[in-house]
């Protein structure tokens, strides 16, 4: 038996092993993903490895324009916005089915509002919905008729176009949901560039050319979704060819692809925000000197070009970027001068007594967060600071950060991606957003100017009057410092050469409508 | 011989009772907790209570015990919240690439380990088997996932004989010969840690033999070399290894909790990697109890074939 099994094994390796590596084959599209993703029902997930999915399965009312965070007309031909900003009616393109076959109309947008806000809508159990409350302004969708719908909101929400955009905001198709009740995840349909075809469970996900599409139909037959969670298995299967597209290389690797002729390296930066949460209540930090101070005496560029090794720029206020309309073009980051952080933290009083520094292992959107947080202390040092790291597992960080510094540390590592640069400073910067009210101001920030551009900025629906409350908002909080602003991280990704129209873009969504793979 | 096997089994139920026990109060016991996982930076506590609620979670830590024992007894073992469907087919679906990985690399460490060893013992101090031993070294002290990915740099990334990841072809393949194609690095590496330490246990044991009485009575009769080799001295070394392969079973399996994620190998091991890193409590206790349940199986398997080959124990 032993004999046998050992010749078996042996003729078997000789008979299989020398099989040639199959390259990918034309006009299908493989993408290395980071995770199997969790479902893909665009009202259930938040994580952006599962959006780069469903942007390509499902459309939403409007979308965001290539290249921009601007919002621009998808399933909505055209809409217009009551006066008191509280009434949003669409106009809906006609003739676009499901890839089920059934019509996209008013009541199927209806449909999709109310099985996400309604607790007593019959296909509310198919949830939960998580990020629900991107829409919790929304009071009532009315079919005016069926190709007409209104979206009553109970007070006038600025960002509303903008989550519509978001991947919460895709319309799937009512009947799916009604024939798949919670397994609906598992057998998406909406009205995408591509139909989904299979999910064969952590090898793969299927879709293929949708080609009915309202929007031009895709030159891909197919694009498949690889789940490779190990960052360094990915990298190789990558350069043995079994991957045609990766995103999220990590910078120790990005060179390495730059300098290979087999590859385009790409990068955008997105709306990305990597910050350090300072404890406004509490010595040092209530002190405003002692917040600038810190953001001079840290090294940004440093952090971003060695630690980062350019995957990142330096950040320099709350809102990055990649907000084209709504940034601040006049604001320059915080120079690192530490001897200008020596003289404030002189004034600030600080005697260089111990402060508690938290960090965090990893994390969405952390980066690097263990080998920052050392240079960021060691920076400080450099200036008198005597910090203490305290290091966590990101969930546990979140528990300890989230609640509020007060009593525990005076700085926390922190990063944020969003939508619209509402989002992040309402959240995290208003006064009533502190912790005991529910909100990520987890540092005590408070300034009643910064409130009331915030509270404004949500009302008015005119994009440039917004942008200006904005823009005034970034003036004020980058000298209040009630963060360090660090760094707006870039996406990359990595194609073969014979990726054509491939793009990156700021939403940090993946849109493969337009790549072209013929061999 | 089923008297024993049937006590044996019987004693495996309150050892895998206590293990839920033990993985539900550990679960509880880590800070963080799933609403905040799935929600990130949106976890403000009113979103967590409310999706807490809508999970289930909200609910003590022994009324959730008791739902998930009581639907653990109709075969049902709750649905996973971060994947969406019943745990029971994201296990099973698992657990057989496991057992495809990890019983072929327990099959390669066993046959290679006991060819290893019993050339060693026969050949003691010859160049074969100072060659084995360094070997062996070597492979005991090796770092399996460093291995697998030495091993996916040389053959799948420079020579492209093996693909660098996954189970089968993204696109065609899924046949036998697909499967090992993909399945020669992945179970190489997690089989070259067991196959030292057989090897090893196999050399101690077959040397302890040969200089027994019986052997050289073997000999003195005027049996063949081979047949003193393979009939008399490796039966009576068997006796000693098996138990041995089957401690190494368990590690086989554990051990594919890292090379199931460097190589991408869709399995149980990778599975509860990410399923603590979410704390998706039932996907973790469904997946534990199938791995521990598997353990439990292959001790018992190894100690009944120790009782055959050895008519002492019986």
């Amino acid at each position: 038996m032993r004999k046998f099994l050992a010749a078996a094994i042996a003729s078997a390796y000789l008979a299989f092993s020398p099989g040639v590596q199959a390259q990918t084959p034309p006009n299908v599209l493989v993408v290395g993903q980071i995770a199997e993703p969790k479902a893909l029902d665009p009202q259930a997930v938040t994580a952006v490895n599962d959006f780069r999915i469903l942007m390509n399965i499902y459309d939403g009312l409007v979308r965001y324009k290539d290249g921009t965070l601007e919002v621009e007309p998808a399933l909505a031909e055209s809409w217009t916005i009551s006066d008191d900003g509280t009434a949003y009616t669409f106009k809906l393109r006609e003739g676009v089915t499901f890839h089920d076959g059934t019509p996209f109309d008013a009541a199927a947008v209806k449909f999709n509002f109310d099985r996400m806000l309604k607790e007593d809508h019959p296909f509310h159990d198919t949830g939960p919905f998580p990020l629900a409350f991107f829409f919790s302004s929304v009071e009532e969708v009315v079919v005016d008729d069926p190709t007409t719908v209104t979206f009553k909101l109970n007070a006038p929400y600025a960002p509303f176009l903008s989550n519509l955009a978001y991947p919460t905001g895709l319309i799937v198709s009512p009947s799916a949901v009604e024939a798949n009740g919670k397994d609906f995840g598992r057998h998406p349909i909406g009205t995408g560039a591509y139909k989904f075809a299979e999910w064969d469970a952590n090898t793969k996900v299927v879709a293929v050319r949708n080609d009915d599409y309202w929007d031009g139909t895709p030159e891909l037959e197919a694009i498949i979704f690889r789940p490779i969670t190990d960052a360094n298995t990915r990298i190789a299967e990558m350069l043995s060819g079994g991957l045609d597209v990766m995103v999220e290389v990590p910078p120790d690797s990005l060179q390495q692809f730059k300098s290979d002729d087999n590859f385009e390296v790409l990068e955008q930066a997105g709306p990305h925000v990597w910050f350090l949460i300072l404890n406004a209540k509490e010595a040092p930090f209530n002190n405003k000197a002692a917040r600038q101070a810190a953001n001079y005496a840290i090294n940004k560029t440093a952090l971003v070009e060695n630690i980062l090794q350019g995957t990142a720029d330096v950040a320099a206020g709350p809102t990055p970027p990649a907000f084209a309309w709504a940034y601040n073009e006049g604001l320059e980051p915080y120079p690192y001068d530490p001897e200008k952080a020596k003289e404030l933290l002189k004034d600030a009083g600080y005697d260089g007594e111990e402060i508690t520094f938290y960090v965090t292992e990893g994390g969405s959107g952390m980066l690097d967060p263990i080998a920052m947080g050392t240079a960021i202390q060691a920076d400080l040092q450099a200036v008198g600071m005597n910090v203490k790291i305290e290091t966590y597992e990101w969930n546990t960080f979140l528990g300890k950060v989230n609640p509020g510094l007060e009593g525990k540390a005076a700085m926390a590592e922190m990063a944020w991606m969003t939508n619209d640069p509402d989002t992040l400073p309402f959240l995290a910067l208003r006064t009533e957003a502190f912790p005991d009210k529910g909100g990520f101001n987890s540092g005590y920030y408070s300034n009643p100017k910064v409130d009331d551009l915030l509270d404004k900025a949500r009302q008015v629906t005119d994009q440039a009057e917004r942008a200006k409350l904005y823009q005034e908002m970034q003036t004020i909080v980058q000298e209040d410092a009630p963060w360090v602003f660090v760094a707006n991280w870039k996406q990359n990704a990595v194609t073969k050469l014979s990726v054509g129209d491939f793009k990156l873009q700021p939403s940090f969504f993946l849109m493969l409508q337009d790549v072209k793979k013929p061999n | 011989m089923a008297y024993y096997i049937a006590k044996r089994l019987l004693a495996a139920i309150p050892v895998l009772f206590g293990l839920t026990i033990i993985v539900f109060l550990i679960m509880a016991m880590i800070p963080g907790d799933p609403a905040t996982a799935i929600l990130g930076s949106y976890a403000t506590p009113e979103n967590v209570a409310k999706l807490n609620r809508d999970l289930g979670l909200d609910k003590t830590l022994f009324e959730q015990y008791v739902i998930w024992i009581g639907n653990l007894i109709h075969g049902d073992l709750g649905r996973s919240y971060t994947l969406n469907r019943p745990v029971l087919d994201e296990v099973l679906e698992r657990f057989s690439a496991t057992l495809i990985l990890s019983g072929t690399s327990l099959v390669l460490c066993s046959v290679l380990g006991l060819l290893a060893g019993i050339i060693s013992a026969v050949r003691q101090y010859g160049w074969a088997d100072k060659a084995i031993t360094l070997i062996v070294l070597i492979g005991i002290s090796t770092p399996s996932f460093w291995l697998g990915l030495l091993l996916i740099l040389i053959f799948a990334v420079n020579l492209k004989l093996f693909p660098a990841s996954g189970m089968y072809a993204i696109y065609g393949g899924g046949d036998l010969a697909d499967l090992i194609h993909h399945l020669t690095l992945p179970a190489l590496t997690l089989s070259i840690v067991a196959t030292g330490v057989i090897a090893r246990l196999t050399r101690t044991a077959m040397l302890e033999v040969l200089r027994q009485d019986y052997i050289r009575t073997a000999r003195a009769k005027g049996l063949s070399e081979s047949k003193v080799i393979y009939k008399h001295a490796f039966k009576a070394a068997l006796v000693n290894v098996v138990p041995v392969i089957g401690i190494q079973a368990g590690f086989v399996i554990g051990g594919a909790v890292y090379i199931e994620t460097v190589f991408q190998w869709p399995g149980i091991g990778s599975m509860l990697v990410t399923a603590i890193s979410t704390r998706d409590l039932l996907l973790v206790q469904g997946g534990v109890l199938i791995v521990a349940s598997a353990y439990v199986l292959f001790n018992l398997l190894a100690d009944v074939v120790q009782t055959i080959l050895d008519p002492r124990l019986r």
